[in-house]
């Protein structure tokens, strides 16, 4: 069987590809998308962890779906504002959304 | 009667409500008659107080009103409680008294000022604050009038706040007393974490057993208490904010940073009392720094050439002297030079402002002169005024000057003592200088000035009159008045008399009063010795006693000016993200590349985004590396 | 086995239920029948906001679980859920005339008020870490929405987007630190959380330590501390100032619930580290946020950075952990009527499509609208902590708790704090009162709705200022009666 410890660095790295895509893109949606990637790192740890440490009780799967729920309502607010910017600024780089600051 | 002491609170926190409210539709006449009345009838019923405390016997002269349950809580427990003895009687007698006569100058001096109903309101709020923080039976009642008569003192040195000194002066005073209030509050705090309680009685009478004597709770409670009074009392280092302070309207001068306000520092140690006997340290301190400031100021008062700034330094150098007092344990003659003070000082500012609204708004000594005949009752009533501060018996100020001389001398501290004394003289000799200046000798106002010279209305000489007398005679009954507050001061001091005999001691201090007198007489009113020579002759000594020591500008560069750049530099550096400022405030400076820079600086969002994975480092690396060691 | 109803115990829930299920119907209602003048929204979720008051305050003090286990009906869950639903219905008040004005009167902000109360009371009564993550989102979205309600304003949108590419962000750092906790106690009901750490005691295990530092992580967003507050001075600044208003209570009240009972039912025996942690989160809360205060030029703005600085001051108690928690319910329901006013105040003055107030607007508005700022400078007395004032009571109470629980140096700290602030606070009382105007607002009337909520406000101000004894001992008692 394969031990928890892949599970956990599977989610570790896919954690980490989410981070640098949050920090290293200028397009808001590339932005959303890393942090979706963060929320499902978190994800795969807690399926990892019901599976080995909590077996039996079904918590963490159940988290699990709240929790793809929960992106997806994000995703779609996210979306709906990003298009809102796009349709009065041409644009979806969060670089030249910097009106208020300071 | 007495259980309806808080009446006197109540007088005045109508006249707030109704002029801050209906002032300006009462009308001028209405609005200040309205104040006026309300602490006048204060003032009455302060009275009628002391007449139900002198009906009690001696030793009960002590009583606690608890009128209203303010936070009740399983281990808080403070009221709106007040406590009425013969200290807080003087307190309350002094504040309504001097504050009705000076409410009344106010209707004439501020005859002509559109916002009489601000500044009316302003002035009974005041009031109210003082009556709140003598009256006060608990600590954070106390820091509550504390606080009010703070604003209240803000708010009237910027009333003329389109005059930017004003503003700057009030922007001063606020945030030199800050300073001082913070480690009053630190003090409070800490005698709540001491004795769990705020009121007076418990806490003086936990203390003997709860605090051990000479400890270091002990001192630190009275050290942070003392520094609250430094602050608000005016005292080195923290007194830079009074001369300032006098571009707040002559009355309020009088009032505030005269009479009552800068005076509730000696109130508070005195009111303590008890925890000071427990702390000969801080006793010392409070001695030593009064000493100090007393005769500090009073060489900086020997140069100015502004009559309100003359003044200024003479009321703080005269608070020094009370602090002498209640720091060697001579409480009640501490108390005593407060009430002369306040009687003697109101009306030499009162004066002050007669002979500045005479000339139309001159307060330059060097553009006065030959007004004693011009202007009557100001002349006579500054004159009995200067004679008093200058120690000439049997003015009032004599009496209680010599009781601190004495006080100090048989404390067995004969530097401070003698320090003292050379300031009687120097109180003498610039107290002189200013009257010679203004009133004798020849006429320097300007033509202009001279034409308009006029006597003021009744209403601003009528008080000054009262306070003349007041100031003449009090001394008299210096042995009732430290009969009367004995009881409070039980124990507190008992010095032994020895070395030089009582009458060496009155004859050496009337002996300073005079030569400072003669010597100013010689230099501004004979001209045998010209002062310019003087001034000549030591140029540099001259120009540091005329700066004030330039510690304002010490402040300036050496506190304020490091503090706003360094606020300055944080709000520039974290406000736009602490990773990324640099690199932000470069285009702004260089505003040709700034497109370019651009090109490789960070957006917005992910600065934000950066700084927040930079908080997460921090905490997951604090919380992995304290696990370790827990 | 599926749970039946009665381990649901759904009547335990009515608080939720109602202002959920009021804000539905609002949107139902709407999509059917919309026309004319939306105030029957407002009044709609006024009612929805009643009935979940009435069931909170009828409730005694017992612990019970509701909704098999998900939420804990106790008195501390009760006691925040009731200043949750008391800032809410404020919120509504300020709102009603507010939207008219800008002509954004819309329903669904009602609905979306409702739904994020309906989050954070999850939050405030969650015995799950599940109830928690869910009360978040919950709230955390319905305030994305609510932050671009003015969709034709640019600030508007910018300060949304903002508020959510960093708030998924940072919630993907809690759900990952839940789920390490998880992993460290195999389960994730905090009582039985609680139960495992004793247990297994405090050693460094990585998981669970991490865990608690990604937990503090995510609550601190919501809190906005130094250094995750960069993204509330944007956002309060763009968003509708009556969205401003209910975000920096409400996101304030419900994360401070459940951090108290984190600390409470499952952290008390880290209690050295976490305590530690906000200490040092306390101090640069608090001073970083009146840092800045001191730079800024404009209310709205100023008000987001004190709100920064508030939430230091209420860490302060959180740092004492259980002896802290009566002080920062206290707090809060103070802090509730304090800045709701302060912001409805704003509000009033602020010029029409603009969310805006430059210090220099306010020049003069004492004398020439007395009431208004005389209340105004009453929450900013408040804000200060000027004896008589509910603020000076509350931080009486929680450097208090400080002190008690040996945080002196804190305690400390936090009193020069609010000493600093009094520069920024009381600078807007002076500008009121003591510079005239060069150019006079155009001011509208405040309605009567506006009106209703600021007397509240002040009065509730002035009253837990004046008789504080009567909310303390709830508050006392509320915390006592703790689910564990």
């Amino acid at each position: 069987m394969i031990p928890l410890t892949w599970y956990l660095v599977l989610s570790a790295v896919l954690f980490c590809i989410g981070l640098y895509g949050v920090l290293a893109r200028r397009n808001a949606i590339a932005i959303l998308m890393g942090a979706e990637l963060m929320l499902n790192s978190a994800n795969i740890n807690l399926a990892a962890f019901e599976r080995y440490v909590a077996a039996g009780s079904v918590a963490g799967q159940v988290f699990v779906i709240f929790n793809i729920a929960v992106a997806a309502a994000e995703a779609a607010v996210g979306l709906a504002l990003i298009l809102a910017i796009y349709r009065s600024r041409d644009t979806v780089s969060v670089e030249e959304v910097d009106l208020l600051k300071g | 009667m007495l259980q309806y002491a808080w009446l006197v609170l109540v007088f005045p926190l109508a006249g707030v409500l109704i002029n801050a409210f209906f002032g300006y539709r009462l009308g001028r006449r209405a609005c200040g008659a309205l104040a006026t009345v309300a602490v006048a009838l204060s003032f009455l019923w302060g009275v009628g107080i002391l007449a139900g405390l002198l009906n009690l016997p001696a030793e009960a002269r002590e009583v606690h009103l608890a009128l209203w349950d303010w936070i009740v809580a399983a281990d808080l427990h403070v009221g709106l409680s007040l406590l009425v003895d013969p200290l807080s009687v003087v307190m309350l007698l002094v504040v309504t008294g001097v504050g009705a006569l000076i409410h009344l100058y106010s209707n004439g001096y501020m005859r002509e000022d559109p916002d009489y109903a601000r500044f009316f309101t302003y002035l009974n709020l005041f009031i109210v604050g003082m009556l709140l923080l003598v009256l006060a039976d608990n600590f954070l009642l106390l820091y509550l009038g504390w606080e009010a008569v703070g604003l209240c003192s803000y708010l009237l040195i910027g009333f003329w706040y389109q005059k930017k000194s004003a503003a700057d002066a009030g922007k001063k005073a606020f945030i030199v007393n800050r300073v001082g209030d913070f480690g009053f509050a630190l003090g409070i705090m800490l005698i709540f974490a001491t004795f769990g309680t705020l009121g007076f009685r418990e806490v003086f009478e936990r203390a003997p057993v709860t605090l051990q004597a000479g400890g270091a709770v002990a001192t630190a409670i009275t050290l942070l208490l003392f520094t609250g009074a430094i602050g608000k009392s005016a005292q080195i280092p923290l007194y830079v904010w009074l001369p300032d302070a006098m571009e707040g309207p002559t009355p309020v001068s009088a009032l505030i940073h005269a009479a009552t306000m800068v005076t509730a520092g000696v109130y508070m140690v005195a009111r303590t009392h008890v925890l000071f006997a427990l702390a000969p340290v801080s006793s010392a301190v409070v001695a030593a720094i009064g000493t100090l400031t007393a005769i500090y100021a009073a060489t900086i008062a020997l140069v100015q050439t502004d009559i309100k700034r003359v003044l200024a330094y003479s009321t703080i150098s005269q608070l020094g002297y009370m602090f002498l007092a209640v720091g060697v344990g001579a409480y009640a003659a501490g108390i005593f030079h407060l009430t002369t003070h306040a009687f003697f000082k109101a009306l030499l500012f009162l004066g002050a402002g007669s002979v500045i609204h005479a000339l139309g708004g001159e307060q330059d000594m060097r553009r006065m002169g030959g007004l004693f005949s011009k202007l009557r009752v100001t002349g006579i009533t500054f004159v009995v005024a200067w004679l008093a501060i200058s120690g000439i018996p049997p003015l009032s100020g004599f009496f209680s000057k010599d009781e601190i001389l004495a006080a100090a001398y048989h404390s067995g501290n004969v530097p401070l003592w003698l320090i003292g004394l050379i300031t009687a003289g120097l109180t003498a000799f610039y107290m002189s200088r200013a009257v010679f200046l203004t009133f004798f000798g020849d006429s320097r106002v300007s033509h202009e000035a001279a034409h308009h010279l006029h006597e003021s209305p009744p209403t601003m000489t009528v008080p000054l009159a009262v306070l003349a007398v007041l100031a003449a005679i009090a001394g008299l009954g210096a042995s009732a008045f430290n009969g009367f507050l004995e009881p409070v001061f039980e124990g507190a001091h008992a010095a032994e008399a020895g070395g030089l005999p009582e009458a060496a001691l009155i004859a050496l201090s009337v002996l300073a009063a005079v030569v400072g007198i003669a010597l100013a007489w010689l230099m501004y009113q004979r001209r045998a010795i010209a002062p310019e020579r003087i001034g000549a002759r030591v140029p540099s000594l001259h120009r540091l006693l005329y700066n004030a020591y330039y510690v304002d500008y010490g402040y300036q560069r050496l506190v304020v000016r490091p503090l706003h750049a360094l606020a300055q530099w944080l709000a520039r550096s974290f406000d736009l993200g602490v990773i990324d400022g640099i690199v932000n405030g470069v285009p702004a400076l260089v505003s040709g590349m700034s497109r370019r820079l651009r090109g490789w600086q960070s957006g917005y969002v992910r600065r934000y985004a950066l700084s927040l994975v930079f908080g997460v480092v921090i905490v997951t690396t604090v919380a992995l590396v304290m696990v370790r060691t827990i | 086995m599926l749970p039946t109803l009665s381990v649901l115990n759904l009547n335990g829930a009515v608080p939720q239920i109602a202002v959920a299920g009021a804000g539905m119907l609002i949107m139902l209602i709407d999509a059917l029948f919309h026309r004319g003048s939306r105030r029957w929204a407002a009044y709609l979720a006024l009612l929805g906001l009643a009935v979940a008051l009435a069931r909170v305050v009828e409730s005694g003090a017992s612990a019970e679980t509701i909704l098999d286990g998900a939420l804990a009906r106790d008195g501390l869950g009760m006691a925040f859920a009731l200043v949750l639903i008391v800032a809410a219905a404020l919120s509504v008040l300020v709102a009603m005339d507010y939207l008219r004005r800008e002509e954004h009167e819309r329903a669904e902000y009602y609905a979306l008020i409702l739904f994020a109360t309906a989050g954070g009371l999850a939050m405030a009564m969650a015995n799950d870490l599940v109830a928690v993550f869910i009360g978040l989102e919950t709230l955390s979205i319905s305030l994305y929405v609510l932050s671009a309600f003015f969709t034709g304003d640019a600030a508007s949108r910018e300060a949304a987007l903002k508020y959510l590419l960093l708030g998924a962000f940072a919630s993907a750092f809690f759900l990952y630190g839940i789920a390490l906790l998880y992993g460290a106690s195999g389960t994730t009901r905090l009582v039985e959380m609680g139960t495992a750490i004793r247990l297994a005691g405090t050693q460094a295990d990585p998981l669970l330590w991490g865990g608690v530092a990604l937990i503090i992580v995510g609550v601190g967003f919501k809190l906005a501390l130094v250094p995750f507050h960069s993204w509330a001075p944007d956002v309060y600044q763009g968003a509708p100032t009556s969205v401003t208003a209910f975000m920096s209570v409400a996101s304030k009240v419900a994360a401070f619930a459940a951090l108290v009972r984190l600390l409470v039912v499952v952290l008390a025996p880290a209690a050295p580290l976490t305590s530690a942690l906000l200490a040092l989160l306390a101090v640069l809360t608090m001073t970083v946020g009146n840092i800045l205060a001191l730079a800024q030029d404009e209310v709205k703005r100023l008000l987001a950075y004190s709100s920064i600085a508030q939430a230091g001051y209420i860490l302060v108690a959180a740092v004492a952990g259980e002896v802290g928690a009566a002080a920062v319910l206290f707090y809060l329901l103070g802090y509730a009527f304090t800045n709701l006013g302060a912001f409805a105040v704003v509000l009033a003055w602020s010029r029409r499509g603009e969310g805006r107030l430059p210090f220099s607007d306010l020049a003069g508005l004492g004398f020439r609208r007395p009431w208004t700022a005389a209340a105004l400078s009453l929450f900013l007395l408040s804000l200060t902590g000027m004896p008589l004032t509910v603020g000076f009571v509350g931080k009486l109470y929680l450097f208090g708790a400080a002190v008690q629980a040996g945080w002196t140096w804190l305690a400390i700290v936090a009193v020069l704090n609010s000493v600093v602030s009094a520069f920024y606070y009381l600078r807007l009382v002076v500008i009121m009162y003591m510079r005239e105007a060069e150019m006079p607002l155009a001011l509208q009337r405040a309605g009567l709705a506006l009106g209703v909520a600021l007397a509240v406000c002040a009065a509730g101000v002035i009253l837990l200022g004046l008789v504080p004894g009567v909310a303390l001992d709830w508050a006392r008692q509320a915390v006592a009666v703790v689910l564990s």
